[in-house]
């Protein structure tokens, strides 16, 4: 098992640094000058010149390089060219927000996923099975943006029962940082929970055919029994997948979301530095994403591990 | 004592019939044999015994287990007799165990569910019962997985779930067709003192006469839903009455006729072959070990010879196919077809490898299921170095060589029996006239009748055309019929070739004497048995 995880960590750590070397060389290296691009067509050519020196951009690439990954190392990750603040600081404020509502989605919409799809399994072509089926269609049909301005209108404008919008932040208090992410947690949620549960569903479905789940109930176990105690584990790798994507998904693809509801969210800081030009922030955002898309897999490969002993055997 | 009494049952499924008026008896402590090709009921029997049938089944008549119709019964009434009083083993070990699972948990799980026993006396009982199946704690703790046990291994696991509540009756559907004959030949053991030892009966069955000659204190032929002929073994095996029961009889001990053996041109010449894979490292910058899959491999196969190719599962026999086809490469030693060599580590030239085919084992899944039978058959085509203008007439020729018919070529391969389709498939070995056909396993998966007849085809063939074969199987019945020679290969070697007859009648290695006596033979068992007085 140790082995395992190690080997898996080595052959992760590769990974990002290769994805650091990507992202070096497609906003560094190629061609054109960052400073330029940054500053716009009718920018000045000594403003130019200076925010070269200020990028130093004087210096080599494989200089600037070990200058950038050493900084972020360190916490360092520059200087903000539009806001004028560290970009460690504009990260970890905003990181804040994404982070705990890409949780809040994820965890309603495994709470959703499971049931319904051991529910849709074990009830198999029957009218239960079919509307549930029915609904995670439209779930993935409906888009979340326009779902969430009904669930504004709704529990916002009608009911009151949330704000429209914004953040108070989490010194407010946990209650009201929670209340004020829930709406955009189910708009998040729904279309999520609607692919899982599909994914529950048709995995659990092949595993009921497998020769061990004949045996259990030749034991004596009853359907459900053979269900719950054997077909359920084994049904669960496709689901881990499935729940990786999902949360590297939440963390960076909430853009839309973080706009209908004024969240300050990382997917509205990388949107925001894209349109502003402002490179430095949008290859430290980037590598933040990268790095928590491959700690996700990490994760997702350690419970893998702990579903299968297969895995565990370090093949 | 009348452990089982099954009276008059039928079963449809969705309105098919699929059992007709089946009536038979088991007593306590007696085996019976049931036997019969596939699609004639029997696996449907057992299944209705066990009450686990598909949706969509209804069942008329009476399975009465100890005064019990288990017909009638509701199916929680059902949970508490599956496991306890009826216990099941099934055809594929390899897919029979839950992979996440330790067997220990799993063969404490038929305690746990059917007694309020707690898991530390489950698996104390547990690892009781794995001893009394032949897998003692030392090599077998219960904390293995399936995955770190051998076919056999895990049928006995599958055995163990099945008897640790010392079931009155034990139903057991091709325990051994899996399993290599020597394996087969101990779970047979295994299951005789069992069924002796508990005082069980036996529901055993199998499409393998030779399986049932040995064990069986009746048997019943089943046949397209009902049950042809029953009785006593060795009565109904010597009687032989039904017709039925004799076409079965004749076509597994069935030998084709053939001209042997002749003229002294090599068409496939192995000198030394060895082949190495590479096994995972086992510290991170360690060298990788490798593990000997072929190992100094040499013999010689001449034009219009059909050469055995015998051996146990994980004995080699595939990666030495794949060698000599040139789908994998060597790591040393040579390979010459018609004296061109096969070197060992580039694709091999289509010139070279026109003069090969191969027919494999699952005659469904070595076709591409959307492809029209014509296509198929002409695949091999792209050998050539330019495809041949009458290619309709050569696919009607082929396909007519192994009795098709021209307007076959037109149909997809779903709709044609299993061997149909096996002709098909040697019809495609056929189109580009080869020399050699390599049949890996090709007769393992067909019916006995249909077995015979394939081999009357393979036979023919071979005779018209001087078709060499490399014959490769695990059934020596059938290599003892076909071949002239035959290798024996153990771990990568060939520890014993010479003559076929030569070799079944005077074995000289231990492991070959081992095989043969391994393999059921229906006329040794007969004659065994009658002495025993049985």
């Amino acid at each position: 098992m140790l082995r395992y995880a190690l080997k898996r960590a080595l052959s992760l750590t590769l990974s990002l640094i290769a994805a650091s070397l990507v992202i070096f060389c497609v906003i560094e290296i190629i061609p054109g000058d960052p400073a330029s691009y940054m500053l716009g067509l009718n920018a000045q050519e000594d403003t130019v010149a200076a925010l070269r020196r200020e990028l130093g951009l004087d210096a080599s690439a494989p200089a600037r390089y070990w200058g950038w990954v050493t900084g972020m190392l360190t916490g360092d990750f520059g200087t903000s060219y539009t806001y004028r603040t560290p970009v460690a600081e504009l990260i970890s404020a905003r990181i804040w927000v994404s982070l705990p509502l890409a949780l809040f989605a994820l965890t309603l919409s495994t709470l959703i996923a499971f049931p319904a799809g051991l529910y849709a399994a074990s009830k198999r072509a029957s009218l239960g099975d079919t509307s549930v089926m029915g609904l995670t269609q439209l779930g993935i049909a409906i888009p979340n943006f326009w779902f969430a301005m009904l669930l504004v209108l709704a529990f916002a404008i009608n009911l009151r029962w949330f704000s429209a919008g914004g953040f108070p932040g989490w010194d407010a208090g946990i209650l009201a940082g929670l209340k004020a992410l829930t709406l955009p947690a189910i708009a998040l949620a729904l279309p999520q929970a609607s692919i899982l549960t599909r994914v529950m569903r048709s995995s659990l479905l092949d595993t009921l055919d497998e020769d061990f789940i004949r045996t259990a109930r030749a034991k004596g176990l009853s359907r459900r029994q053979a269900l719950w105690k054997h077909a359920l584990r084994n049904a669960l790798i496709p689901v881990l997948t499935i729940i990786g994507l999902q949360f590297s998904f939440l963390l960076a693809g909430a853009i839309i979301i973080e706009n209908v509801f004024f969240l300050p969210g990382l997917g509205r800081l990388a949107f925001q530095a894209i349109t502003q030009r402002d490179l430095i922030v949008v290859e430290s955002v980037v590598m933040i994403l990268v790095f928590a898309v491959i700690l996700v897999t990490f994760m997702v490969d350690l419970a893998y591990a702990w579903v299968d002993p297969r895995l565990r055997a370090g093949r | 004592m009348t452990l089982l009494h099954v009276e008059n049952l039928s079963l449809s499924i969705n309105d098919t019939p699929i059992l007709n008026n089946v009536n038979f008896t088991i007593n306590s402590g007696e085996i019976l044999g049931l036997i019969g090709e596939s699609g004639s009921g029997k696996s449907m029997t057992a299944l209705s015994t066990i009450g686990l049938l598909p949706h969509g089944s209804s069942t008329s008549g009476a399975i009465i287990l100890d005064g019990n119709d288990l017909v009638q019964l509701s199916e929680k009434d059902l949970c508490d007799i599956r496991g306890d009083d009826i216990g099941m083993v099934f055809q594929e070990p390899m897919t029979a165990l839950n992979p996440v699972q330790t067997i220990g948990d799993q063969v404490a799980e038929t305690l746990r569910i059917h007694t309020k026993t707690s898991r530390r006396d489950a698996l104390k009982i547990a690892r009781d019962t794995l001893n009394r199946v032949g897998l003692p704690a030392d090599q077998f703790p219960l904390t293995r997985y399936p995955h770190e046990l051998s076919g056999g291994q895990r049928q006995r696991v599958v055995i163990a779930m099945a008897i640790a509540l010392r079931p009155k009756l034990l139903i057991a559907d091709e325990p051994t067709t899996a399993l290599d004959v020597t394996t087969q030949a101990q779970i047979l053991d295994l299951l005789k003192s069992l069924v002796d030892e508990f005082d069980m009966g036996l529901m055993l069955i199998t499409h393998d006469l030779g399986v049932v000659a040995g064990i069986a204190d009746h048997v019943a032929i089943m046949r397209k839903g009902e049950i042809v002929e029953a009785g006593p073994t060795v009565q109904v095996f010597q009687e032989l009455n039904h017709p039925y029961t004799r076409a079965l009889f004749d076509a597994s001990s069935h030998i084709p006729d053939r001209k042997t053996a002749r003229a002294d041109t090599p068409v496939l010449k192995l000198d030394n072959v060895t082949r190495d894979y590479p096994t995972p490292r086992r510290t991170l910058f360690g060298k990788p070990g490798y593990f000997r899959a072929v190992d100094g491999v040499s013999f010689t196969l001449n034009r219009g010879e059909n050469l055995g190719l015998v051996g146990e599962s994980g004995c080699g026999k595939s990666t030495l196919t794949r060698a000599i086809l040139g789908l994998d490469p060597i790591t040393s030693g040579t390979i010459e077809v018609h004296g061109q060599k096969i070197t060992s580590q580039t694709t091999t030239a289509r010139h070279i490898r026109r003069h090969m085919q191969v027919v494999f084992q699952d005659p469904y899944s070595s076709f591409n299921p959307r492809h029209k039978v014509a296509r198929l058959v002409s695949e091999p085509f792209h050998l050539l170095d330019t495809p041949p203008a009458d290619a309709r007439k050569r696919i009607d020729a082929a396909l007519a060589q192994v009795g098709l018919n021209a307007s076959d070529a037109d149909k997809y391969i779903h709709e044609f029996s299993g061997g149909q389709r096996q002709r098909i498939a040697i019809a495609r070995a056929l189109i580009i006239e080869p020399d050699l056909i390599i049949l890996d396993e090709a007769v393992s998966a067909l019916d006995v009748s249909i077995r015979a007849q394939i081999l009357d085809l393979l036979a023919d063939l071979s005779d018209r055309l001087d078709l060499s074969y490399l014959f490769i199987s695990h059934d020596l019945s059938v290599v003892r019929a076909i071949t002239d020679r035959v290798l024996i290969m153990k771990a990568g070697k060939i520890v014993e070739q010479g003559p076929t007859e030569e070799i079944f009648q005077n074995p000289t290695q231990l492991y070959t004497k081992q095989l043969i006596a391994a393999a059921p033979n229906i006329d040794l068992a007969l004659e065994k048995r009658e002495h025993a007085g049985v």
